[in-house]
C-alpha cells in the first residue's frame, strides 16, 4: 500500500519534471526556430531543436501521451530531413514548426491541469506535417527515419535499453535528469543528449515499482538541484530576520565592554551579511528568461504587421529577482509589441526614409548603481512631441498653456498618461489608450521607474529601472510629527533642506503660497508641495531641534506617477536598508503605506506609499487645471497667440499686461510728468497723456525714482494713457503662464510664468485709473472682450 | 469541556478559545498607524513579525484604559493573518463544561452582544467569550454598528 502511494507520488513527480523540462526546451526552441530562419541551414540549430523534439517525444511515449507523442514524432521526422540537409528552411517550414510547438505548449498545459492531453486535435498539424515531409521530397516511411534518427544519436547511449521494468525506470530517470542538465547548460552542447528511450511497443509501461534515484541524483547533483520557490522565499525570509535580529544585537552590543561578545558580533555580521547575499541569490536569474520568449513575438507581430525586424539582445545574463522578473514580462512584452506597431515602419516607409528595411529593436540590460535598467530602443519613426503635445490637450490631459512651458521631453512623458494613444488606428496589437499608463504603473508597483527618449525619424528607447530585489530595499528614515516613517529611495530624487531658523514664519522661506497651494521654488521650476503631517493627517506637533529651534524641515523631492513633488518632513534620520514586512489587510485599505519595517533598535516602521500619497494629495491640483480649461474655453479664448508683458515692481511683485493693449513702450522723463488736480499726467510727443502709476494703483510700494520711468501707452479712438511700472522685464506668449485663480484688487488673477507667479493686471480699471472717461468714447465690449480674452 | 484563555476589560471577564492563541506579551511599544480605524492602536514587532495591534476596550467601545494604565498583548491567529488583542491583564486557562453555555444575555447591549458567541456562568460572575473572527472584522461589523447607532 505504502509502495503503491510512493508510486503514485513518484510518477506525478516524473511527470512534474517532465512538464517543466519540456516548458524550457520550448522556449529554447522558440528561439533555435527563429534563430534557424536568421541563418537557415545552421546544422547545429537544427540539430539542438532535433534533440528538443525528440526529448519531448522520447518521454512523452514512456508516459503514454500519444497526442503528444503524434506530433513531435512527425514533427521530428521533418526537422531530421532538415539537420542531415535534405530539406532546406523555408517560411513554410518555419510557421509549420512554430505551430508544432505551440501545439505541444497546449498539449503540455493540459497535462498540467488535468494530467491528461484532453482532447485537443492534433491530427490536423501531424497531418501538414506528414505533407510537408511528402511534398519535399520522396518521403521515407516515418519509421524509417525515426530509426535512422536513433541511430545518429544513439552514438553515446546513457543506459542499456532494456525492456525490463527497473531499467525502464533508470532510463527515465536519466532521460529526465539528462535533460535538466542540458536545460541547465542551455549550451548547445553535442554532447550526450537524448538517451535511448523506451520501445515505441512499450509506451504505456507501467511505472517502475522500484525506482532508482541514485543515478538521477548523482546525475542532475553534480551542478544544480531544482528547489521549491516556497522554500527559498522562506529561506528569504529567515534571512532578513537574522539581518534584523543582528543589527539590534549589534546595537546593544556597542554599548558592553566585553571583547568576546564584540569579537562573536564582528563573526554574527559578517556571516549574516553573506547568508543574505547568498540566500538573495539563489532568487536571481537572468533576464534572459523573459527575453528568451520575445524573438517569437518579434517574429509573429513582425510578420503579421508586415515589419522586417531584427532583434538584437545584450546582456541577457543580467540577474534580478525572480518576482520582480515575473513583473517585468508583460511591461516588456508591451514595450517590443509597441516598438513593432508603433515604433518601426513598413519596409516602404523605411526605404523612402533612407534607412535599411530591417527594423532594429534592441534590448539592453545592465546593472546600474544597485538597479537593473533594461532598455527597449528601435530605430523606428520615433515620437514626435509636436503630435504628442496637441493630442494631449485634446484629450483634456493637460492644458494648452501647461504644454507650451514644457520641454520637449517632458511632453514625451505624456505618453504614459491613462487615456493616451498615439495609434491614428486602432489595432488588435495594441492602441487602446490603455498600454503605457498601464506598463508605468505595473513598473512602479515594484519600486521601478520608465522614461522615453525618442527622436523624431531616428527611433525611441524606453528606459527601465528596475530594483534588484524588492525584500530589501534602501530606504530614508524621516521623522515626522515625532514619528518615523520609512520613504523608498527609488521615489527620491534629493533633499532640500529649508534652513533653520527661530521663527516659524522665516523658517517657510522659499515656500511660496499659490491659490492655497504651497510649492517651493527649485532651480526655477515650482515644485508642488505635500506635506506629510498632511498627507498622514497628524497633529501638528511642532518639532524642536538640540538647540530648541523650530525644525525647519526637509524637502524630499520625490518623483512618482510621472509628477515630480515635493515631500515636507520634520527631518531625515539615516538611510538604512530596510526589509519590507508586510501589513495586515486593515492597515494595507488605508492606501498609505506600501508596508512596514523593523528599525535597528527594535521599532516598527510603517513605510511610505509614494505612488498613493501623490494621487492622494496631488489630485486637487489637476481638478484646478481642468476648471481652468474649461473657464478659458468658456471664454471663447483659444490663448495661443497672445502674448503677455511682464513688468515689475520695487517688491519683486510681477504683473502681466496683454501685449495687445500697448501701443508704445516708453521712458517718460521724470521732469515731463505733473500733477493735474489729484492726478498725474506726462508730456508726450506734444500732447498730455494720463498717467497711472501701477505700484500706486496696485497697492505696491515703488522703486526709488531715476531720472526716467519706464512705461506703457495705450492709444485707442485717438485717445491715450500711460501706465507707468517700474521695470519692463519681458514679453511672453499668453500660453505658457500657467493660471490659477488668486485674485486681488485690480488684478483678473495671477499665474505662473517663466516659474514666477506673476499677477495679470486687469487693464480696464488701470486705464480707468489714469481717465475715468476713456471708454466712454468707445463702443462698449470693444475693448473689454479682448482683456479678458488674454487669460 | 471547553478551554478558554481568559482575561479582563475593565469589570468584564473576557475569554477566547485557546486554539486561537499563540502567545500572551507584556505591553510592547506600539507604532502608530495614521489613518487606521480607532479600534488599530499600532504595530508591533513580535520576533521580527509586523503585527496589527487591536485596542479590546475601544473595539468593544468600553471607557479607554487611563493614562497610565499599560495593556498586555494576547496574540491570536485568524487565518493567515496574527493579531494582538489589548487587554487589561490576562487570567487564567479554565475548562468550562458546556452545559454551562448560554446566548449573549439580555442584560448586555451594544457593540459587545454583537462580538461575543454568549456566555458561560461562573461562581458569581459571567464570562464572555469573543467571537475572534468578528472582532477582527473591523470593516463589516464596526461599519454595521456605527450605522446602526
Amino acid at each position: 500500500m505504502a509502495n503503491d502511494d510512493l508510486d503514485a507520488g513518484l510518477e506525478d513527480e516524473i511527470v512534474q519534471e517532465f512538464l517543466i523540462e519540456s516548458y524550457e526546451n520550448l522556449d529554447q526552441l522558440d528561439r533555435d526556430l527563429v534563430a534557424l530562419e536568421q541563418s537557415p541551414g545552421s546544422r547545429e540549430l537544427l540539430a539542438s531543436i532535433f534533440r528538443t523534439i525528440h526529448t519531448i517525444k522520447g518521454t512523452s511515449g514512456f508516459l503514454a501521451y500519444h497526442r503528444l507523442e503524434t506530433v513531435t514524432h512527425a514533427g521530428e521526422s521533418l526537422l531530421a530531413k532538415l539537420r542531415d540537409g535534405q530539406f532546406v528552411m523555408t517560411l513554410d517550414t518555419t510557421d509549420l514548426l512554430l505551430r508544432m510547438v505551440d501545439l505541444v505548449r497546449v498539449l503540455l498545459g493540459n497535462i498540467e491541469t488535468s494530467r491528461t492531453e484532453g482532447d485537443t486535435d492534433v491530427e490536423g498539424l501531424t497531418a501538414q506535417l506528414r505533407a510537408m515531409l511528402a511534398a519535399g521530397q520522396s518521403v521515407p516511411a516515418p519509421a524509417a527515419v525515426e530509426a535512422a534518427s536513433e541511430i545518429a544519436e544513439a552514438a553515446t547511449p546513457v543506459a542499456p535499453a532494456e525492456p525490463a521494468g527497473p531499467a525502464v525506470a533508470t532510463a527515465v530517470a536519466t532521460a529526465v535528469a539528462t535533460a535538466v542538465a542540458t536545460a541547465v547548460e542551455s549550451t548547445p552542447a553535442p554532447a550526450p543528449t537524448a538517451p535511448p528511450t523506451a520501445p515505441p511497443t512499450a509506451p504505456a509501461a507501467p511505472p517502475a515499482d522500484k525506482p532508482a534515484p541514485a543515478p538521477m541524483a548523482s546525475t542532475v547533483g553534480e551542478s544544480s538541484i531544482r528547489v521549491d520557490v516556497e522554500l527559498l522565499e522562506q529561506l528569504v525570509r529567515s534571512a532578513g530576520e537574522l539581518v534584523l535580529a543582528r543589527n539590534q544585537i549589534l546595537q546593544r552590543a556597542a554599548a558592553v565592554d566585553d571583547e568576546i561578545l564584540a569579537r562573536a558580533c564582528h563573526r554574527l555580521n559578517q556571516v549574516a551579511s553573506e547568508l543574505q547575499e547568498g540566500v538573495m541569490r539563489t532568487r536571481m536569474q537572468p533576464i534572459d528568461q523573459v527575453w528568451s520568449k520575445l524573438p517569437r513575438v518579434v517574429r509573429d507581430l513582425g510578420s503579421q504587421l508586415g515589419r522586417s525586424v531584427r532583434l538584437e539582445m545584450e546582456g541577457g545574463d543580467t540577474e534580478l529577482d525572480r518576482t520582480l522578473l515575473e513583473a517585468v514580462k508583460d511591461p516588456l512584452t508591451h514595450l517590443v509589441r509597441n516598438a513593432i506597431d508603433h515604433g518601426i515602419e513598413p519596409p516602404a516607409d523605411r526605404r523612402a526614409a533612407g534607412k535599411s528595411e530591417v527594423g532594429i529593436l534592441r534590448l539592453r540590460a545592465a546593472h546600474e548603481g544597485g538597479q537593473v535598467v533594461v532598455e527597449v530602443g528601435d530605430d523606428g519613426k520615433g515620437i514626435d512631441p509636436a503630435i504628442i503635445g496637441p493630442k494631449a490637450v485634446s484629450k483634456g490631459l493637460i492644458t494648452e498653456a501647461r504644454l507650451a512651458a514644457m520641454t520637449p521631453a517632458d511632453i514625451l512623458q505624456l505618453v504614459f498618461e491613462a487615456g493616451f494613444s498615439t495609434a491614428a488606428t486602432v489595432t488588435n496589437v495594441s492602441g487602446r489608450g490603455v498600454g503605457m499608463d498601464v506598463v508605468r504603473t505595473n513598473i512602479e508597483r515594484i519600486g521601478g521607474s520608465i522614461e522615453v527618449d525618442s527622436v523624431p525619424g531616428r527611433g525611441t528607447t524606453w528606459r527601465l529601472r528596475i530594483p534588484l530585489t524588492l525584500a530589501i530595499v534602501p530606504a530614508l528614515t524621516v521623522l515626522c510629527s515625532g514619528e518615523r516613517y520609512a520613504l523608498p529611495q527609488v521615489n527620491l530624487l534629493e533633499l532640500v533642506n529649508l534652513g533653520g531658523s527661530k521663527d516659524a514664519t522665516v523658517a517657510r522661506a522659499g515656500i511660496e503660497d499659490v491659490g492655497g497651494a504651497e510649492v517651493y521654488r527649485l532651480r526655477g521650476s515650482l515644485l508642488p508641495l505635500v506635506r506629510l503631517s498632511e498627507a498622514l493627517s497628524l497633529d501638528a506637533v511642532v518639532s524642536l531641534n538640540e538647540d530648541g529651534e523650530v525644525e525647519p524641515g526637509v524637502l524630499a523631492v520625490l518623483e512618482a506617477d510621472g509628477r515630480r513633488f515635493g515631500l515636507v518632513v520634520d527631518r531625515v534620520l539615516d538611510t538604512e536598508e530596510i526589509v519590507v514586512k508586510p501589513l495586515s489587510g486593515i492597515v494595507k485599505e488605508i492606501g498609505s503605506f506600501a508596508g512596514a519595517t523593523i528599525l535597528g533598535d527594535g521599532a516598527v516602521s510603517l513605510i511610505l506609499d509614494v505612488q498613493s500619497l501623490v494621487r492622494k494629495m496631488l489630485r486637487g491640483v489637476d481638478t484646478h487645471d481642468r476648471s481652468q480649461l474649461e473657464q478659458s474655453v468658456a471664454e471663447g479664448s483659444t490663448a495661443s497667440e497672445e502674448q503677455l508683458l511682464v513688468v515689475g515692481f520695487g517688491d519683486e511683485r510681477r504683473v502681466a499686461i496683454p501685449l495687445d493693449v500697448v501701443t508704445r513702450l516708453e521712458e517718460f522723463p521724470v521732469e515731463n510728468i505733473e500733477r493735474v488736480g489729484r492726478r498725474e499726467v506726462v508730456r508726450y510727443r506734444g500732447a498730455i497723456l494720463p498717467l497711472v502709476r501701477l505700484s500706486e494703483h496696485l497697492g505696491a510700494s515703488a522703486r526709488v525714482d531715476g531720472a526716467t520711468i519706464p512705461g506703457v501707452v495705450y492709444s485707442a479712438r485717438g485717445r491715450s494713457v500711460a501706465l507707468a511700472v517700474d521695470e519692463i522685464i519681458d514679453i511672453v506668449g499668453a500660453d505658457s503662464a500657467i493660471p490659477s485663480d488668486v485674485e486681488d484688487f485690480g488684478l483678473v488673477g495671477s499665474a505662473l510664468i517663466k516659474d514666477r507667479v506673476t499677477e495679470l493686471l486687469d487693464v480696464r480699471a488701470a486705464i480707468l485709473a489714469a481717465d475715468p472717461m476713456f471708454f466712454n468714447h468707445l463702443e462698449s465690449g470693444e475693448l473689454t472682450g479682448e482683456l479678458t480674452g488674454a487669460i | 469541556m471547553v478551554q478558554l484563555a481568559t482575561f479582563f476589560l475593565g469589570d468584564h471577564q473576557c475569554a477566547v478559545g485557546v486554539e486561537h492563541v499563540q502567545e500572551v506579551l507584556l505591553d510592547q511599544p506600539r507604532t502608530r498607524v495614521p489613518g487606521a480605524p480607532e479600534a488599530v492602536a499600532g504595530l508591533i514587532n513580535l520576533r521580527g513579525q509586523v503585527v496589527t495591534a487591536l485596542d479590546l476596550r475601544v473595539r468593544l467601545k468600553l471607557s479607554p484604559l487611563s493614562e497610565n494604565g499599560s495593556s498586555m498583548n494576547v496574540v491570536v491567529r485568524n487565518g493567515d493573518e496574527v493579531w494582538s488583542l489589548l487587554v487589561d491583564r490576562i487570567g487564567d486557562v479554565i475548562e468550562v463544561p458546556d452545559s454551562q453555555f448560554e446566548p449573549p444575555p439580555d442584560t448586555l447591549t451594544g457593540r459587545l452582544r454583537e462580538l461575543i458567541i454568549g456566555a458561560y456562568k461562573l461562581d458569581g460572575h459571567l464570562l464572555l467569550v469573543l467571537d475572534v473572527a468578528r472582532v477582527l472584522d473591523l470593516a463589516s461589523v464596526g461599519s454595521a454598528a456605527s450605522a446602526a447607532a
